[in-house]
């Protein structure tokens, strides 16, 4: 798994809500304002399914699905 | 595709018909009129394993999967929407410490929780804060390894009762969700009574002044209190609300085909006039549509998809509102009689008001459930005019 594999799958999701924007890879969803917190549950759900991982504990923080970037940091981290 | 519970969720289902007949329905006028929930039900309850069904047995909980714990709060609900209403907020605050805690708090709160040892409750809605749950006022202050905690919290279920309360509070401009023990000094409870439904569900205004809650006692990280931890436990409430209510509608039912059949006016059993038989047939059939939206959000829920969540929005909206029609027929069908203590369909319409403003109430539902229908529709169509080079 790398970086070019899994930035494509949360593109895509994110895509479906955030429309009509060329999300780059550190763009802030949430501070944006792009996404609202009913959205911050099944990004969450949707990283565990695809990736197969498990988002425990110290994992759910805002900083970690801030941006593309710091998701796909989450995934590579848990699958190390 | 297979429309059929496994035999055994229909073992689970046949358990909780027979428990809600025997131990809860016959009692549920009586705690609605009394505002008071025994104790004794609530140990019974727990040694059935229905406070921590919410947490599959594989995982040291006492439930099989979300189908069945659907149909216990439909089950439940059939039978007293207060009870009910115990079983969805101790399940919230155990589904989130389960779903989310750390290894430490796990230990320390979730074998008493799942064994009804210690019951659980949830404190989100404030004075001045209800829909908009963003702008909760309650404060949590860092000092060493402790939060101080000041504010209020409002109209929390079984807050008479409850052990152990998750609740939300700011700090330093981030939310965050706690799970604050009730032997916490500073804390104060206050009964609330005189409530319209879900009489039995004591409720309780819970006063924070200066509550020293361990930062250990933090579930999740600081910003997504509200975004996953209480997205998430509302989801469970939702979708716990939204079985309730199809039972309700359920219970409605019941009673109207028994009374339209017993009653004669004009000569003829009420069930006889066409007009009766109308609102039969839509009671019949909105309960069953409820009742597959509920079993599709369910099914969702256990393949851990992420539609789940807009999927026990419609759910929780089909069957609160299905809930109030059927109750407000139910209790035109009973006549006089569905307005006197003698019936308890005037209970169930005063209980399927409360499914329709709790958990997200049904305008914000109606708000929300479109933005499902662009994203789906919108993810497989480019948009009206689109010319992407
Ligand atoms: C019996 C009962 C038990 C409860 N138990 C708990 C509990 O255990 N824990 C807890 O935290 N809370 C609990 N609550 C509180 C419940 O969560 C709130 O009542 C709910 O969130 C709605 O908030 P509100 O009552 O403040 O209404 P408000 O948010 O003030 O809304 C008032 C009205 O305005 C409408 N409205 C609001 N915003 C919009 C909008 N954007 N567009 C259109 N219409 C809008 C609403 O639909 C509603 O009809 C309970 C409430 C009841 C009645």
């Amino acid at each position: 798994m790398s970086p070019d594999t899994i930035k494509p799958q949360f593109r895509e999701f994110l895509g479906k809500v955030i429309r009509n924007h060329d999300l780059k890879d550190d763009d802030d969803i949430f501070a944006q304002g792009f996404v609202n917190s009913l959205f911050a549950m099944q990004l969450v759900m949707f990283t565990e399914n695809t990736f197969a991982l498990a988002v425990e504990d110290e994992d759910l923080t805002l900083d970690n699905f801030r941006t593309i970037n710091a998701m796909t940091a989450l995934v590579l981290r848990k699958k190390a | 595709m297979k429309l059929e519970l496994t035999a055994q969720q229909s073992a689970d289902q046949q358990a909780f018909r027979e428990f809600s007949d025997t131990s809860i329905a016959p009692f549920a006028d009586e705690w609605d009129r009394d505002e008071r929930f025994p104790r004794e039900v609530i140990e019974r309850m727990a040694r059935q394993g229905y406070l921590g069904a919410v947490v599959p047995q594989a995982s040291g909980g006492s439930g099989s999967d979300m189908i069945s714990f659907g149909l216990l709060h439909e089950e439940i609900g059939r039978g007293c929407s207060s009870a009910r209403s115990l079983l969805t907020v101790h399940s919230m605050a155990t589904f989130a410490l389960h779903r989310w805690g750390s290894q430490q708090l796990k230990r320390r709160y979730l074998a008493e929780l799942i064994d009804g040892s210690l019951l659980g409750a949830f404190g989100l809605s404030e004075p001045n804060v209800g829909s908009d749950a963003r702008s909760i006022e309650t404060t949590a202050h860092m000092e060493g390894d402790h939060y101080r905690l000041n504010g209020c919290k409002k109209w929390v279920t079984f807050g008479q009762l409850a052990d152990l309360f998750l609740v939300f509070a700011q700090h330093e401009g981030k939310s965050i969700a706690l799970l604050l023990e009730r032997t916490t000094p500073g804390l104060t409870v206050v009964p609330i009574s005189g409530m319209l439904g879900t009489r039995a569900a004591m409720l309780a205004e819970l006063h924070l002044e200066n509550c020293a809650v361990p930062v250990a006692n933090r579930i999740g990280g600081p910003g997504f209190g509200l975004a996953a931890i209480a997205t998430s436990a509302l989801d469970i409430g939702r979708y716990s609300v939204a079985c309730g209510s199809v039972g309700l509608a359920q219970a409605c039912l019941e009673a109207s085909v028994r009374y339209s059949s017993e009653r004669h006016q004009f000569g003829v059993p009420l069930k006889e006039h066409q007009l009766i038989r109308q609102l039969i047939s839509q009671m019949l059939t909105n309960i069953k549509a409820a009742r597959l939206l509920c079993m599709q959000a369910g099914y969702l829920k256990d393949s851990g998809h992420p539609n789940t969540v807009m999927e026990t929005w419609i759910a929780k909206y089909f069957a609160s509102t299905t809930a109030m029609k059927a109750a407000l027929d139910a209790v035109q069908i009973h006549g006089a009689n569905g307005c006197s203590a003698a019936y308890p369909v005037q209970r169930y319409m005063r209980d399927a008001k409360i499914a329709e403003i709790i958990e997200g109430s049904t305008q914000l539902q109606e708000v929300t459930i479109a933005d499902y229908a662009y994203e789906q529709q919108l993810a497989h169509h480019q948009p009206a005019g689109a010319n992407h080079d």
